[in-house]
């Protein structure tokens, strides 16, 4: 086809087309990779109002606020159609804060069948998330209650006194803490 | 400019078979459906777009029926017309998401960017940079076919189960977890599908723009001396291949999410609905420009021709979209702002934002002052640009409006919003098409359209969408919301007159199909370059139509030469 067509650089097309084929795959490599991307930077910023966790040895080390409280609300609740009953013990509890507190929910399986759940929790408002500080909680593994089972479930946190310093949450008075349990399917 | 020796073709013929006729065209089967030819693959695509978006505006014109009065009137009817059997009124609901759904993916994937891309871009990127074809001639044929398929697996969705009714009632964002727990069936499936299909034609097709463009350019033609249409399509392409494949992954992660348990947006496993508005968005934003870019190019070449001056700031003007592209990466999350983000982060993504405006007003005041001072005449192309910078620049400021976070979270989801998009694409990257459409039209097809009923199409056409689409902005400051049949009688006024503007609008379309009926049946030949002085790009040194081969000695583009 000499003459007819110019001469048609086929490697070099080739080469161009494999490297913008290449770039298409590392994007969608890239969305990919946004899912444990993604919860790291919640988990590390709070972003989206997922609570932050503390070991022991780090909760040792946080001072309390002399003189400064905070109002934390329970909120619970079982995704629709889960035979599960699920509420604070408290409603409200005023805690110092930087204080370690104790908060207890309770669970009850109202079905005749042993039923796996797993938590997931939010803290509102959104920028408070990064503050407040969960150092053991039953949302972090997976709970199974056998037919009828009631039980007692701790939660164990403290407000970070960092929360004095932000200025977007100057004057806030109270935050809410909610959970709400899913079914686990096929455990 | 550029210089063709004609006498040197065909002469050095090593083959067996004769190439006395340098035309010489496959039969009608092996020439449209087996197409590896630029222009004819680009008439598919134009084609194909002007049927989806036939069928998609018939869409919004159910939507406008239903909205011109408060209360349900028509979705009954419809929702039985596709085969639901005595609607209950959830399912006629249903129906309404499965009709915005269906307008705003037909629209966006299946009229706009076939379209602008697939139809312009194929016709006259080679063209223009003075190549013979698109470097991947079969890969193109392959990425309309796959766009069709897509089209198809769109349509079969309306047919089938999708929750609570027949179709896939999902906004084209197609959130979780309305797109996922939230509709059963397998209409949604058949409507991701057809987004995979889509985006797989779409990322070959740039990938096939990026190469032609690259490697494919004749003797001379500097990657700063292409015509602005062509730089329009480069970074168009960029942003596909880069958004796309985002958007792919997300999908993707729905459908296993429908079908295999996974939890990717799923809270009960871990999962988070909100990560799938972030992999949407980072798609969707860029995808906007995508869709108006090419439009940008379009403008320039029109708006350049017919002030019989070069483009005023062409470098400028090149690189405001590659800015336009680039900055469109980092501010998708203006989609988001009542999804709980942080002061700072509205704030960096407003500031964001509003940067964008800077590149498109160099792109609106390098438009005018390319006007300024020209030898302008006002052929139908004209007038259709002038308008197109207009309704941009409407769409523009309620853009810079509605990038503020604090004002956002008043009007999101609010008809304002709806007000904004649709004067930048219906009124901005539509305006554009047929801006382009009666600028090329006799150079694709060789005869020539009315200029007296192009001018009537305009005249109609921009009253009709500017009564459809001003109103929502009033509308929306009095806090009706979008994606809802009904509304309170307070909101009937102005929906009324939206209604009519449809109607109005509508002629218009008439008037342009009765246009091409009469190019093709009554039409003057049209002379290779009927624009004359000014309409310097290469597609002028050819015959129109042009040969089914063009260029086949390069032509070489002197130094001196125009944009």
């Amino acid at each position: 086809m000499a003459g007819l067509n110019p001469p048609v650089p086929q490697n070099r097309n080739r080469r161009v087309a494999m490297i913008a084929a290449g770039v298409a795959l590392g994007m969608a490599g890239l969305g990919y990779a946004s899912v444990p991307l993604y919860r790291i930077f919640c988990q590390a910023t709070g972003y989206g109002g997922t609570p932050r966790r503390a070991s022991e040895a780090q909760a040792e080390g946080v001072k309390v606020a002399a003189g400064r409280t905070m109002s934390v609300r329970f909120d619970a609740n079982v995704d629709p159609g889960m035979p599960w009953q699920f509420r604070p013990r408290q409603t409200t509890q005023t805690v110092g804060i930087g204080a370690r507190t104790l908060a207890i929910f309770e669970a009850h399986n109202t079905s005749d069948k042993p039923i796996t759940g797993a938590a997931s929790f939010n803290v509102s408002p959104d920028e408070a998330a990064r503050y407040f500080t969960k150092v053991a909680c039953f949302c972090f593994t997976q709970q199974t209650l056998q037919p009828g089972q009631s039980v007692a479930m701790p939660v164990s946190y403290y407000v970070d006194p960092k929360i004095l310093e932000d200025k977007d949450l100057k004057g806030l008075e109270q935050i809410t803490l909610s959970y709400t349990f899913h079914p686990v399917p096929g455990a | 400019m550029a210089t063709i020796a004609d006498e040197f073709h065909a002469h050095s013929d090593g083959h067996v078979h004769d190439h006395h006729d340098h035309d010489h065209k496959p039969g009608f089967f092996a020439r449209w459906f087996m197409s590896t030819n630029h222009k004819d693959i680009g008439t598919l695509y134009l084609i194909f777009a002007i049927t989806a978006g036939i069928i998609g505006g018939a869409i919004s014109g159910i939507m406008r029926a239903e909205l011109a009065q408060p209360g349900i009137q028509y979705l009954g009817y419809f929702a039985q017309l596709l085969g639901t059997k005595d609607p209950s009124f959830d399912q006629q609901l249903h129906l309404w998401n499965v009709l915005i759904t269906a307008h705003g993916l037909i629209m966006v994937f299946f009229m706009v960017m076939p379209a602008i891309i697939g139809g312009f871009g194929n016709w006259f990127v080679p063209i223009m940079i003075g190549a013979p074809d698109m470097a991947f001639p079969r890969m193109n044929n392959i990425s309309f076919w796959l766009t069709v398929a897509g089209f198809c697996s769109l349509m079969c969705s309306a047919f089938v189960p999708g929750g609570t009714g027949q179709g896939a009632g999902i906004g084209w964002t197609a959130y979780a977890p309305l797109s996922t727990s939230g509709s059963q069936g397998p209409a949604v499936d058949f409507a991701i599908f057809s987004l995979h299909l889509a985006g797989a034609g779409s990322i070959m097709g740039a990938i096939n723009f990026i190469t032609t463009i690259f490697n494919m350019r004749a003797p001379g033609m500097t990657l700063h001396k292409m015509p602005l249409f062509v730089w329009s399509v480069l970074v168009t392409a960029f942003l596909l291949l880069l958004a796309l494949p985002v958007l792919a992954a997300a999908i993707t992660m729905l459908l296993t999410d429908r079908n295999f348990h996974t939890t990717f947006f799923d809270a009960a496993g871990g999962g988070d609905p909100v990560l799938y508005q972030h992999l949407f968005w980072f798609f969707g934003h860029p995808e906007v420009y995508i869709m108006i870019l090419p439009g940008f190019g379009i403008i320039s070449q029109i708006v350049s021709t017919f002030s019989r001056k070069p483009v005023f700031g062409y470098l400028g003007m090149a690189y405001a979209m590659v800015a336009i592209g680039v900055v469109g990466f980092v501010v998708w999350a203006h989609h988001m702002y009542t999804t709980g983000l942080s002061e700072d982060v509205k704030m960096y993504f407003t500031t964001a934002t509003m940067v964008i405006a800077v590149p498109t007003g160099i792109k609106i005041f390098s438009w005018i002052a390319t006007m300024w001072g020209g030898s302008i005449r006002f052929a139908s192309p004209m007038v259709w640009a002038i308008g197109f910078i207009f309704l941009f620049t409407v769409g523009g400021v309620t853009g810079v409006e509605l990038a503020n976070g604090g004002l956002d979270d008043n009007l999101q989801d609010t008809y304002y919003v709806v007000g904004h998009f649709h004067y930048v694409l219906s009124l901005g990257a539509v305006t554009s098409l047929f801006a382009g459409f009666y600028y090329w039209f006799p150079k694709m097809s060789g005869r020539w359209h009315s200029e007296l009923l192009s001018y009537l199409h305009f005249a109609v056409f921009f009253v009709g969408v500017n009564m459809i689409f001003f109103p929502m902005h009033f509308l929306g400051m009095q806090g009706m919301p979008r994606r809802y049949p009904d509304f309170t009688p307070a909101y009937a006024y102005w929906n009324h007159i939206a209604t009519i503007g449809y109607m109005v609008m509508a002629v218009s379309i008439g008037i342009w199909i009765v246009n091409i009926i009469y190019a093709f049946t009554m039409g003057k030949k049209a002379e290779g370059n009927y624009w004359g002085e000014g309409a310097t790009t290469l597609e002028w040194t050819l015959s129109s139509p042009p040969p089914f081969h063009q260029f086949e000695t390069l032509p070489v583009i002197k130094d001196d030469g125009h944009h």
